[in-house]
């Protein structure tokens, strides 16, 4: 059983929800009163405009893009700098009051659900590129800098920041959550991407992670701090500031699409393609239930079986190799139907099975949501996990289309359910303990992109381990003794 | 026929900045703000390269007028695949005052100069919204122009453009040699990638003022005032349809 918020809860009437979170608020008088006496201070450093108290104001700023529960914090903040970061964060710790840092609201865990209220700091104002160094491959950004708008700002220099999670988000709050996205598999997740952090604590400290304005490719220079933040979900500290590697833009692109008679072949090709040393930049699995829904909705006519689409990088003389040996790979293990395009449209027009494969999935029972799970195994293992998931979907009579970077070993079942059947809701979330536990049997994490936020602590415990957890504990407590830093995520409540 | 197209570049405040007036209501800020190629400058580029890529035409040359940084804007446009770039240096008040009459009075010159068959320009900037220097340049050479064109094909010594007009799309077939101006979906320009930035430094760009063209730059417009547009008011809540209706009444919109 899940400790904490099981998707059944999740899932019901979110207005009960939301008038829990509000009574909450009223009924704590003593956090009222607090409250009422910080608001002064709050404004005089921020400004009139920074502070917010209004209702929608609140409920935007308590919900992201998973299935959790809005759970609005008691005020929202819009700092414009660090100074104002680290001024307010004081405050806050002086009154105990949680601090909840809030990006571009684009996570699938709850990361900015403030589950015991507390001040909400919207860093969208602090948005600017600092600091690009075009010969030297990097770029400093403020939080309220996203992806997007990075790499529309980098266009004219041919370099680009490939890490793409598919949403827009703040790119900050990629760091904080450690986000992946379809071509880690040639560029990397954030891990391997960010050179230095610029971090407020909860006592209003900014440290620098790697040294202020330091931004060597490599380094060896103490405790890997940079690399402690990323990923820590705001539950350590504030990211203001983050450096990114950048790559250079391809010079083209090709992209390519074959159905497999099986998921053994899918998986067996994208293993060998990968030992034969072809740089491939994207190699996406989609099962039969998934293509057949990508099939209705887009009004596509590929095979109903599993396919990978694939995607190439590199000069054009690199490319035609690249794409012979997948190619050659693929017939191997009995795939059929290869095709690939160079131009832009026809790319576009092969891989629109996977860019609506979301919203195809939701259109196959109109009215439901959708939730998405993210184990990540070896690559070995990955045949055996996705074939054993979908005969627990068969059997639990679960819609479950599944997409996957097979070439990290990570897959999402996005399952389809209806938040009024609490009968269904069960079994989708017996099913997720059982994948999640399926995965860890297979030396995999329960998490592979989305992080652990509010729905994954229990099974973190069961991943890490008591001794690693104590030990993430520990941490947390040396950063954050009084846990105002985004109380509730990653870390279950200590046994008390 | 030459094979050579002219492809104005213009240096603009980059479209993802927020604007802001100047404090003595002259002008907008320029210092220390972004600046990138105008985007219909950068689709002009890509028509023109896509062109020569098919070989219709035999040479690309991108121009820019104003100051040093405007070599920047024409290194773009070589990254991208422009031959060879012509800056024309216009600078402190003459570039200030320069607008699509005097940009238009240059490339005409220009285009006699290269003896061009062709000038590409994108059908407005994004800082002045004119949309009027390839009216004017057409004008000035008395030669044909196909403006707003969203699909442009060479046949032999004439050009077919496809215009997007408020109707719809309007085809016409003109002579060359002839001005077109770009519009939004005529096609996606491609990204500089570095190798090709690096092959860009290689290039040639020529300088030259506007008085070895011969030229006068003298405007005839003054910028009087700038302002920012009003600020968005709160909204009022009222009670009932009839409160609603009394307060329209009273503002006068109704």
């Amino acid at each position: 059983m899940l400790l904490g918020l099981t998707l059944s809860r999740r899932l019901l009437s979110r207005r009960h929800c939301l008038l829990q979170c509000r009574s909450i608020k009223t009924e704590n008088t003593a956090r009222s009163a607090v409250l009422d006496s910080v608001l002064s201070a709050f404004r005089s450093i921020c400004g009139e405009d920074g502070v917010s108290l209004g209702e929608a104001v609140r409920e935007q700023h308590g919900k992201d893009e998973s299935v959790h529960r809005c759970c609005p914090p008691d005020v929202v903040l819009f700092p414009r700098c660090v100074e104002e970061v680290s001024s307010l964060a004081k405050i806050c710790s002086r009154h105990r009051l949680p601090i909840i840092p809030f990006g571009t609201g684009t996570g699938l865990e709850g990361g900015v659900s403030a589950v015991e209220g507390g001040v909400c700091f919207s860093l969208r104002n602090m948005d600017q590129v600092l600091d690009l160094h075009q010969d030297d491959f990097d770029v400093t950004v403020e939080p309220g800098v996203t992806r997007k708008a990075l790499n529309a700002y980098l266009r004219d220099t041919g370099l680009w920041f490939p890490v793409d999670p598919g949403a827009d988000a703040s790119l900050c709050g990629m760091a904080a959550t450690s986000a992946s996205g379809t071509n880690a598999v040639r560029y990397g997740t954030m891990r391997e991407n960010v050179l230095n952090l610029e971090v407020v604590l909860a006592d209003g400290s900014v440290v620098h992670t790697a040294g202020k304005g330091r931004r060597p490719r490599k380094t060896a220079a103490g405790y890997n701090l940079t690399n402690l933040f990323v990923g820590s979900e705001g539950t350590l500290g504030i990211i203001t500031k983050t450096t990114l590697r950048l790559y250079g833009i391809p010079e083209a692109t090709v992209s390519a699409v074959c159905s497999f008679p099986s998921v053994q072949a899918a998986v067996d090709s994208t293993v060998q393609i990968l030992q034969s040393g072809v740089p491939i930049a994207r190699i996406e699995f989609l099962d039969d239930v998934m293509i057949d829904a990508c099939n209705r909705f887009s009004s596509l006519s590929y095979a109903v079986t599993p396919s990978l689409f694939l995607e190439f990088h590199g000069s054009e003389g690199s490319l035609q190799e690249q794409v012979n040996t997948a190619e050659d790979i693929t017939e191997s293990n009995g795939g059929s139907g290869f095709q690939w395009a160079r131009d832009a449209e026809t790319r576009e027009r092969l891989w629109r099975a996977r860019h609506d494969a979301w919203y195809a999935s939701l259109a196959l029972r109109p009215g439901c949501k959708a939730y998405s799970t993210d184990v990540c195994v070896p690559l070995s293992r990955l045949p055996q996990i996705l074939v054993e998931t979908k005969e627990d979907l068969i059997e639990n009579r679960l819609t479950g289309p599944i997409v996957g970077h097979v070439g990290d070993g990570n897959f999402h079942c996005l399952m389809v359910v209806d938040p009024g059947d609490p009968e269904e809701l069960h079994r989708v979330n017996l099913f997720v303990e059982r994948l999640a536990r399926r995965a860890l049997a297979m030396d995999g994490t329960c998490t592979g992109e989305h992080g652990v936020g509010l729905g994954k602590r229990a099974l973190l415990c069961e991943e890490m381990g008591p001794v690693a957890v104590q030990v993430m504990q520990r941490l947390k407590d040396a950063f954050d003794p009084r846990n105002l830093m985004n109380p509730g995520k990653i870390l279950l409540p200590r046994e008390s | 026929m030459s094979g050579r197209v002219l492809v104005g570049v213009k240096r603009v405040i980059d479209y993802a900045v927020k604007i802001r007036v100047k404090p003595d209501n002259t002008g907008v800020v320029t210092d220390g703000v972004k600046h990138s190629m105008n985007p219909f400058c950068e689709i002009a580029v890509e028509e023109a390269v896509k062109l020569k890529e098919k070989k219709f035409i035999k040479e690309v040359v991108a121009v820019s007028c104003g100051p040093q940084q405007a070599q920047e804007t024409i290194r773009t446009a070589l990254a991208m695949g422009a031959d060879r770039g012509i800056h024309v240096e216009v600078t402190g008040k003459d570039y200030e005052a320069m607008g699509p009459l005097q940009v238009s009075k240059i490339m005409a010159a220009l285009a006699k100069k290269e003896d061009a068959q062709l000038i590409i320009l994108g059908k407005q900037a994004i800082d002045d919204d004119c949309n009027q220097t390839g009216q004017m340049t057409a004008a000035l050479l008395d030669w044909p122009q196909g403006t707003f064109a969203s699909e442009v094909s060479l046949e032999g010594d004439k050009v077919k453009v496809v215009r997007e007009i408020d109707g719809g799309l309007e085809t016409i077939r003109i002579n060359t040699p002839a001005v077109l101006t770009a519009d939004l979906r005529l096609n996606t320009p491609r990204y500089a990638t570095l190798p090709n930035i690096m092959k860009a430094k290689k290039k040639k760009i020529a300088k030259v003022n506007p008085a070895d063209l011969g030229l006068d730059m003298t405007s005839r417009l003054e910028v009087v005032r700038v302002d920012e547009p009003p600020q968005r008011l709160a909204g009022v809540k009222v009670e009932t349809v009839e409160d609603l209706v009394s307060k329209l009444r009273e503002q006068g919109t109704l």
